[in-house]
């Protein structure tokens, strides 16, 4: 990128590199920049109006569940034919968004990819964030919500178990334990770094609240090497994990007979598609995150670089989904298919599904262009189009496949209402109230990956002279 | 006799890994056996220097049979409701219809395998653990930031006050210091 171009876009001076690692960096300079985040920096009222801003938001998602607990599902514009609506496309848009995280820091680390080190803990943290958001919308979705536990194999006085046939089943055992997987990988994680911030910390209080969560690591070599073997298992697992729970996620489609859910490109088509989303939302928060934090010399324009690059690889692969769909619905000969497919195109939704392929196909091929993916609040743009993309992709799915099946006469529309908004945005609440905490509490770089980092680095530069 | 503090081992400071991996091999060169090193980040090849005991059962096994524990679950939990408990006819498929019972085993794996490397490797490492003598050590605070330390234990056979301090300052460390237990 053009120097000067550069200096428009960051007002104060800052360290733009091409490394994963600005220049001079030692390991207490790692360490104490990460950690005096959370220790030393005041509260800023950036920080202050944003999660005011959220809890408002949070507020919303109270008084909407709290509606739909009261009166019932009946609120949302959900009725037969289209009984699924944005609960379920809220869901799978989360969950989607959560898979980046557990990408970057179990797939690249499997992969010995170093550009992860910087970004994988708050990608792991929306990760965790975004999967507790997906996680209310079935559980609303239910009508019933009380009941829940009618899904677990438990032995009840009614003598009735779950059906295990059913892809709805395996997805409450996909989610909870990509939840938990997702939370014992980030904590792991953590246990060094906090062990950090209880050396680092000035008050008693903040010493011994780090001190308890840290369990009193004391980084000896015996514990590092069944911590490293610990990291690498957990890595080993997640990678399949993350890849079977949307499978497991887009079965629920495909397991149905419904025209435009029923194909076996789902699986792969939904786990791309998950991974696009969820670059996009990292590219989200590490665009500001590098900004007011000056963690340019951290967040590197390597990383949004290669961020660009998997938003756009994956971009191609849903591209391809999207055309191979449509061409099986008019090679396959079915009546309904080719149907559906000329409904999604000229139908109702029509316009829907062609902002859907703007914002997934036309508009990230920009993403083609180096300038593009190294100039930050483009590619800030970029994921926010993305973003809305796969959202409308998830909606164009569940909606045009629902609301016009086999029978004409069986066919209606689906209007959301304010309380189906008020449901969606709320979850963003939630979202960004975690994530704002997160900031806070939490530090928000692995520094104990930074300083091995900065170890490797270092001998890099060693061996090349 | 007069009460002295009881000493738990000498703590070597040190500025660099290479140091580190340095001063612990010719420690172990030199006959100790009984040390620690404690890094800000895992140092590759330090534990085949220092730990002189292995796991009974490494973390790879607990993790396998935590994980092959969830396979079987999953297929029990899944065989019993569906065969026994609640048997029903879903589209003519058999009651044990196996392959519909995949995605919850590999579920089930993961979840089981996950945990098992996690507590595993805290109960291993003897965690958590609050109190431990090396806090005692003045600078050990560095430990978690830019700082290795080797600390070699007293009930290392070969351990002698003076002997032992005189070797750690021959490793040319920045600071020898006791270590109160």
């Amino acid at each position: 990128m053009d120097p000067a171009e550069n200096d428009k876009l960051t007002s104060t001076a800052v360290v733009e590199t091409d490394e994963v690692l600005g220049p001079g960096q030692t390991y207490r300079s790692v360490s104490d920049r990460v950690s005096d985040m959370v220790l030393t920096w005041p509260i800023g009222y950036r920080w202050a109006a944003g999660l005011a801003l959220a809890l408002g938001l949070l507020f919303m998602l109270n008084v909407a569940l709290g509606w739909v607990f009261t009166v019932g599902v009946g609120v949302w514009g959900i009725n037969i034919p289209v009984g699924w609506g944005f609960a379920i496309t809220n869901f799978v848009w989360w969950i989607g968004i959560g898979h980046a995280g557990t990408l970057i820091s179990a797939f690249l680390l499997l992969m010995r990819q170093k550009w992860r080190t910087s970004i994988n803990r708050f990608a792991e943290a929306m990760t965790i964030f975004a999967v507790a958001c997906a996680g209310l919308f079935p559980l609303a979705h239910m009508g019933r919500p009380w009941l829940f536990f009618w899904l677990l194999p438990y032995p009840d006085t009614m003598g009735v178990w779950p059906q295990f046939r059913s892809p709805l089943v395996w997805d409450v055992f996909a989610v909870s334990t990509y939840l938990t997987v997702s939370l014992v990988f980030w904590y792991t994680g953590l246990i060094p770094d906090l062990a950090t911030l209880r050396d680092r910390a000035k008050k008693r209080i903040t010493k011994i609240i780090y001190g308890i969560v840290s369990l009193g690591w004391r980084g000896s070599a015996e514990h590092w090497s069944r911590y490293e073997m610990c990291s690498l298992l957990l890595a080993g697992l997640s990678t399949p994990l993350v890849v079977s729970v949307h499978t497991v996620v887009s079965f629920d489609f495909t397991i149905a007979l419904v025209p435009g859910w029923h194909s076996t490109i789902f699986p792969p088509y939904f786990v791309a598609g998950a991974i696009y989303s969820g670059f996009a939302m990292v590219l989200t928060l590490a665009i500001p995150l590098r900004k007011y934090y000056h963690l340019e010399d951290f967040v590197t324009m390597k990383h949004l670089d290669f961020m660009g690059k998997v938003m756009l690889a994956t971009g191609l692969v849903v591209a391809y989904a999207y055309v191979m769909e449509a061409f099986m619905a008019f090679y396959s000969g079915n009546t309904f298919d080719r149907y559906m497919m000329m409904n999604r195109f000229t139908g109702p939704y029509a316009k829907v599904f062609w902002t859907l392929i703007f914002c997934n196909l036309v508009g990230p091929q920009v993403l083609w262009f180096s300038k593009i993916r190294r100039n930050p609040w483009v590619l800030f743009a970029v994921s926010l189009v993305v973003q809305t993309g796969m959202w409308l992709e998830r909606f164009v799915i569940i909606v045009t496949g629902l609301h016009r099946d086999f029978l004409p006469s069986s066919w209606g529309m689906f209007y959301p209402t304010r309380w189906d908004y008020m449901t969606f945005l709320g979850t963003l609440g939630l979202f960004f109230t975690l994530f704002y905490l997160f900031i806070r509490f939490l530090p928000m770089i692995a520094i104990h990956e930074l300083r091995d980092l900065v170890h490797k680095t270092q001998h890099e530069k060693t061996a090349a002279h | 006799m007069a009460k002295v503090p009881a000493l738990y081992g000498l703590m070597a400071e040190f500025e660099t890994p290479e140091q580190l991996l340095e001063a612990a091999q010719r420690s172990r060169d030199d006959g100790y056996r009984r040390m620690d090193a404690y890094s800000p980040f895992a140092v590759e090849g330090l534990p085949e220097i220092v730990v002189s005991s292995h796991d009974k059962v490494p973390l790879a096994g607990i993790v396998l049979c935590g994980g092959l524990t969830g396979t079987l679950t999953g297929l029990v939990l899944q065989w019993y409701p569906n065969v026994v408990g609640y048997p029903l006819n879903i589209g003519g498929k058999p009651y044990f219809s196996w392959p519909s019972f995949i995605p919850i085993m590999f579920e089930l794996t993961i979840l089981f395998s996950a945990l098992s490397a996690v507590f595993g490797m805290i109960i291993l490492n003897d965690l958590p653990q609050p109190y431990h003598p090396v806090f005692n050590a003045p600078r050990f605070d560095l430990a978690s930031r830019d700082r290795f330390f080797l600390c070699i234990e007293t009930r290392d056979p070969k351990f002698d006050i003076d002997r032992t301090k005189d070797f750690l300052i021959g490793l040319d460390p920045v600071d020898v210091t006791e270590v109160e237990s």
